[in-house]
């Protein structure tokens, strides 16, 4: 067929924008996991202005556009000087959203917590910090773990807006091609099914974490 | 006199419009063992959480030793570990295995290498019968060994005094002889302890002292004989008959 016959010439190109569609998720995830921690801690535990500090950013984060904030890093803070490459940017915007949507699923978690965890804490000696870190913290988490795992599978389907600002990933592989070789039915079957696998994968690997960290009495199918 | 193990002056506390504790006094000595009886809603609970300073009192002291836990700048969390407390719905870790519930702060708090903290508190779990339970987390256990693993948790630190509030309220009829056995066991070795509890069976073995309150007020306290016996007030022998229809004890 010649539709695989023009896929196989422009396969490396597929792997490359599979390869940035990968790391945009998976950097975004991690270092916006991350962060979302002193974020939530801020908006719990913090001092006042901390607490506004957090809340402002996941406001001013969940309030706008996806769109128009990766358009202000890359069109925008060029006006200031900044010139920031695509993939950069792109990663940027992701880790921001990432952060404030995943400090708002951790929080869930902790909200799930009864205060008497912390009074149990108390009465042996923690410090506050103590508290958070070994009682109240890994038991967050652990109520937060689906939540968290939607975020990532969110996230392998947001990474193709980076195309509109020049990120050569996978959508924007996709488009290239159809647009060469006018393909578009079967680019673009193929570059669902390509996103399908992905998430089917994300979800097994999220499915097997939540396995390795499950602590009976932590079932969480009661909540959902 | 230096019996006094906790000195309790005149604390009051509100929550909001809402007072809870309007000036209680009582010295606990040092191998004695209160029981505090009352109705719900009277303070009991905000009194224990007091003596600890979980819900520090509005106005009064509170001394443990000599130290005033009630001082600014007292170091609350080096106190805390010397008063230990067991909950009425156990507030186990959820998350941590009965083993690593009362090694926890043997580790992070009193800074023992992990396994003298182990061995420290594989003895404790011991002492409460559950030695062969350490392993499991606490959705694992019945609520009477999840209660015990409360009381070893709070042993573990060595404490000078020991709260409970309604340790066994929370419990199944037939779970909750195990508890107060523990207890009585720990009240028999000169353990110092304040039990918010309406066991009178047990009151009447161990308590040296049962004080009764009422909307945030001790209106009485004396042995258990006497109190059993002879009420002085009006309030205490109704709300006695009360605990005796409900519990089917005969005073
Ligand atoms: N953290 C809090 N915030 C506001 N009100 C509180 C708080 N803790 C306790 N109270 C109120 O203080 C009063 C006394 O409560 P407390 O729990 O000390 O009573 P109790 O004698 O232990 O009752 P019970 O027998 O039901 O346990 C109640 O009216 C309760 O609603
Ligand atoms: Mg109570």
């Amino acid at each position: 067929m010649k539709f695989f016959a023009a896929l196989v010439d422009y396969l490396p190109a597929f792997g490359h924008g599979l390869w940035l569609t990968v790391a945009l998720t998976f950097i975004a995830a991690a270092i916006g996991f991350i962060a979302s921690i002193p974020l939530v801690l801020a908006i719990l535990y913090g001092r006042k202005a901390w607490k506004l500090l957090a809340k402002g950013f996941i406001t001013l984060v969940r309030g706008t556009p996806l769109l128009v904030q990766l358009f202000f890093i890359y069109y925008g803070l060029p006006a200031l000087g900044l010139r920031i490459n695509p993939f950069v940017a792109a990663l940027i915007g992701f880790i921001l959203n990432s952060a404030a949507y995943q400090a708002e699923y951790l929080k869930g978690g902790f909200l799930a917590i009864t205060t008497e965890q912390m009074e149990a804490a108390y009465s042996i000696g923690l410090t506050k910090w103590q508290a958070v870190r070994f009682i109240i913290f890994p038991q967050a988490f652990r109520f937060a773990i689906p939540a968290l795992s939607n975020e990532i599978i969110y996230l392998v389907k947001y990474t193709s807006v980076a195309y509109i600002i020049q990120v050569p990933e996978l959508l924007s592989q996709a488009k290239f091609f159809a647009s060469d070789t006018f393909f578009h039915l079967e680019t673009y079957l193929l570059i669902g099914a390509v996103y399908l696998a992905l998430i089917w994968i994300v979800s097994k690997l999220t499915d097997a974490l939540e396995k390795k960290l499950y602590i009976p009495g932590f079932d969480i199918s009661h909540l959902r | 006199m230096n019996d006094i193990l906790v000195r309790v002056e005149n604390i009051r506390k509100s929550f909001g419009k809402n007072t809870v504790l309007d000036g209680v006094s009582f010295d606990i000595r040092k191998g004695s063992v209160k029981v505090i009886i009352g109705p719900s809603g009277t303070g009991k609970s905000t009194l224990l959480r007091c003596i600890n300073m979980l819900a520090p009192p509005d106005s009064g002291k509170i001394w443990l030793q000599d130290t005033e836990l009630t001082a600014k700048g007292t170091d609350l969390h080096q106190m805390r570990q010397k008063i230990g407390m067991v909950f009425q719905h156990f507030a186990l870790f959820k998350h941590l295995k009965a083993i690593d519930n009362v090694a926890l702060g043997l580790i992070r708090v009193k800074h023992l290498d992990r396994s003298a903290a182990y061995k420290k508190a594989m003895a404790d779990l011991d002492k409460v019968g559950l030695a062969q339970h350490a392993d499991k987390y606490p959705a694992q256990l019945s609520g009477g060994q999840q209660q015990r693993v409360g009381i070893a948790r709070a042993l573990a630190m060595d404490p000078l005094v020991m709260l409970f509030d309604e340790p066994t309220s929370a419990l199944d009829p037939e779970l909750i002889g195990e508890v107060l056995q523990v207890m009585q066991t720990l009240a028999k070795e000169g353990m110092t302890m304040v039990c918010v509890t309406h066991e009178m069976g047990f009151a009447k073995s161990v308590a040296d002292e049962i004080i009764f309150m009422e909307a945030g007020h001790i209106l009485e306290a004396s042995p258990p004989q006497v109190m059993f016996s002879n009420p002085q007030n009006e309030r205490t022998r109704s709300f006695l008959h009360k605990i005796a229809e409900l519990y089917g004890e005969t005073l």
